[in-house]
C-alpha cells in the first residue's frame, strides 16, 4: 500500500481524519441534510452517512453554485468534513473551501482517488504541498 | 500569480479590509487553478439565498459592509430565498424572513443591485461575445458561455462578491480560450419539442459529460431553438454534469462548423431515444396524486408566463394540488399588466416574485405545506428536489396544468 499520493497544490489548512468513500459526486445542496450532517439524497452511495468530521473521498462535484456559500456555513456550526479530496474538483467546491478554510484538494498522480483511498483509512491532507499521506 | 500595481495595492489592504479579503480569496481559488494572472471582468452576478448563506454567510457579508465598501462593477443578484410579500402564506418563517431582510441590507449598502433574478441574459443585460464575467447560478452561467459567447467560469457567491469587489477575477477555465474547444461529441437522435424535452435533452447529456472540465459538441439540432428553450436545455446541462458550457454545431456562436471547436476528430455518442427514456425514468408516477405543481428553475420568461396563463384561463386546480409559479421582478410587472397574473391566480397558483423554489428552504416549506409527491416541466428542479424529501415528477407544461386540475399526474 501506497505511505502518500501526490496531488495537485489544494485549499485550507492541514488537516488529518478518517476517511469515508464514494464513487459518486458532490453537491452541499442537491446530497446533504446538512442540519442533521448527514447525506440526505436517497441515489447517493454514501446516503445516511454522517460526514460530520471525516475526509470525504469522492469523484467531482456536480450542480449548482450553493456550495460555495454552504461550505462556509457547515463549517461555522462545526456540522462539516474536516476535508475533501477530489478525482476533479469544480470551481464552485474550490470557491467553497477557500471561505470556510476547509482542505481540498484534487488531480491525483496515481489515478481514481475513490479506488485507492478506502473508507477508514486515516488520512493527513496537506493542500499546501499538494499530497495525502496515510497514517499506519 | 502576478499582479499589477493595483492589485498588489489591494492585497496590501489599501483599499480596505473587504478588498483585501477578496483578493486573498481569488488568489487561493487563482493558484488552485493555476491561473497566471487577473483577468478584468464587467458583470458579476451573485447566488446568495438565506437558506446557503445560513446566519454566518449573512454576518460575513454584514462584516464587509460595515466597512463601507461599494463595488465597482455592476453587481446584480441571483433568486432571493424569501418573497417578502409572500412568505408565511407558503410555510416561511419570520426568522428566514429576518435573515433575507438583513441579507438584502448588507447588499445594498455594498451597492449591489438586487436583480434577484436567474435569467438576467433576458431581462437585465446580457453578455456580448469575448465579455468576461464572474457569473454565479450555473444556468447563468452555461447560458452566457454557450448562447452569448462570453467568458465565465461558475462563481459561486463568495467569488462573485470578491469580483464585485475587485472589479476581477482569476484567469483561469473559461477565461482561456484553449479550454473552451470541444471535449465530449454528441449526435443527437430527435429533435426536442417543447421546454421539458430540451431539459431532459440537457439534463441527458449534463450526465453523460459529467464534468466541469468537459465541453460537448452537440450534432443534430436543425430547428434553430429559442432563448427559453436553450435556458432550460443549458441549466438542466449544468445541474446534472456541473458543466459550463456547450456548443451546438450551426447555431451556437464559437462553433458554425464542428472543425470551430476542434470536434471533428472526437468519437460521437449518440443520444438515443433509450438513453433520454432512462433519464426520464426516475421522474414518471403518472397515475399518482400531485401535491404541487412547480413552475421555476429557471424563473420563468414572459412568453413562459403567457403560455401558462393560457393554459390556466377557464380552469381551477384540485383542491388538493398546489402550484407554485416562480419568475424575477422585472417579468413580472409585465405579466401583470398583461393579465398573466390574474389568469394563473384565478386558477388557484401563486406567482412568486424574485425567488426561485428550490432556493427558498424548499425542505421547510415542503413540511409546513404536506408537499411531497411534486411535479414540474423543469428537469433541474427534480434533479436537485429530491435530496430535500420531495419524490419530483417531470411533465410538459400542458401534463402539468391538467395535473394540478386533476389532483393526479396525467401523461
Amino acid at each position: 500500500m501506497k505511505k502518500e499520493l501526490k496531488c495537485h497544490i489544494g485549499i485550507g489548512p492541514k488537516v488529518e481524519g478518517i476517511a469515508l468513500v464514494a464513487d459518486d459526486n458532490f453537491s452541499a445542496r442537491y446530497d446533504l441534510d446538512r442540519i442533521n450532517g448527514v447525506f440526505s439524497r436517497p441515489q447517493h452511495k454514501l446516503y445516511g452517512s454522517s460526514y460530520k468530521d471525516v475526509i470525504l473521498v469522492l469523484n467531482t462535484a456536480k450542480g449548482g453554485v450553493a456550495t460555495a456559500w454552504m461550505l462556509y456555513e457547515m463549517t461555522s456550526r462545526k456540522i462539516a468534513p474536516k476535508g475533501i479530496l477530489f478525482n476533479s474538483v469544480n470551481t464552485i467546491l474550490a470557491q467553497g473551501a477557500a471561505l470556510a478554510g476547509m482542505a481540498m484538494v484534487d488531480r491525483f498522480e496515481d489515478g481514481d482517488v475513490t479506488k485507492i483511498v478506502k473508507t477508514g483509512d486515516h488520512l493527513i491532507v496537506c493542500p499546501d504541498e499538494g499530497k495525502v499521506i496515510f497514517v499506519e | 500569480m502576478k499582479l499589477n500595481n493595483e492589485e498588489q495595492a489591494m492585497l496590501a489592504g489599501d483599499f480596505g479590509p473587504a478588498v483585501k479579503w477578496a483578493m486573498e480569496h481569488q488568489l487561493q481559488v487563482g493558484r488552485m487553478f493555476d491561473a497566471k494572472d487577473m483577468v478584468d471582468v464587467s458583470q458579476a452576478h451573485m447566488m446568495a439565498d438565506p437558506e446557503s448563506l445560513g446566519e454566518a454567510g449573512v454576518a460575513f457579508t454584514e462584516k464587509l459592509a460595515e466597512t463601507d465598501i461599494s463595488v465597482r462593477i455592476p453587481t446584480i443578484t441571483d433568486p432571493r430565498g424569501v418573497d417578502l410579500e409572500c412568505y408565511e402564506p407558503i410555510g416561511q418563517t419570520e426568522s428566514m424572513a429576518e435573515l433575507e431582510r438583513r441579507f438584502i441590507a448588507a447588499c445594498k449598502r455594498m451597492g449591489i443591485t438586487m436583480t434577484n433574478t436567474c435569467i438576467n441574459y433576458q431581462t437585465i443585460m446580457p453578455p456580448v461575445f469575448g465579455d468576461h464575467v464572474a457569473f454565479g447560478d450555473t444556468g447563468v452561467v452555461i447560458y452566457s458561455n454557450s448562447v452569448c459567447g462570453a467568458r465565465s467560469n461558475f462563481e459561486g457567491g463568495p467569488s462573485a462578491l470578491a469580483a464585485g469587489l475587485t472589479g476581477r477575477t482569476p484567469r483561469y477555465g473559461l477565461h482561456l480560450n484553449d479550454n473552451r474547444s470541444s471535449t465530449k461529441r454528441y449526435q443527437v437522435a430527435e429533435e426536442p419539442k417543447d421546454l421539458m424535452d430540451w431539459g431532459v435533452l440537457g439534463a441527458t447529456i449534463g450526465r453523460m459529460a459529467g464534468s466541469y472540465w468537459e465541453v460537448p459538441v452537440i450534432e443534430g439540432i436543425e430547428k434553430i431553438p429559442n432563448s427559453d428553450q436553450l435556458k432550460h436545455f443549458g441549466a438542466a446541462m449544468a445541474s446534472y454534469g456541473s458543466v459550463p458550457l456547450f456548443h451546438i454545431v450551426g447555431i451556437t456562436p464559437e462553433c458554425q462548423k464542428i472543425e470551430d471547436v476542434d470536434g471533428q476528430a472526437l468519437e460521437a455518442t449518440k443520444v438515443t431515444k433509450e438513453t433520454i427514456r432512462d433519464l426520464r425514468a426516475p421522474f414518471s408516477a403518472v397515475g399518482s396524486q400531485v401535491d404541487v405543481v412547480v413552475f421555476a428553475a429557471p424563473q420563468l420568461s414572459i412568453i413562459e408566463m403567457s403560455e401558462l396563463s393560457k393554459l390556466c384561463s377557464g380552469r381551477q386546480r384540485s383542491s388538493t394540488t398546489d402550484v407554485i409559479v416562480c419568475t424575477s421582478a422585472q417579468v413580472y410587472a409585465d405579466a401583470v399588466s398583461m393579465g398573466y397574473v390574474t389568469e394563473i391566480e384565478a386558477f388557484g397558483g401563486r406567482v412568486l416574485v424574485g425567488t426561485c423554489f428550490y432556493q427558498q428552504y424548499a425542505r421547510e416549506i415542503g413540511e409546513a405545506n404536506g408537499w411531497t409527491s411534486l411535479l414540474s416541466n423543469s428537469a433541474k428542479i427534480v434533479n436537485i428536489l429530491g435530496g430535500y424529501g420531495y419524490q419530483p415528477s417531470l411533465a410538459s407544461m400542458e401534463a402539468c396544468i391538467e395535473s394540478a386540475e386533476k389532483g393526479i399526474i396525467v401523461q
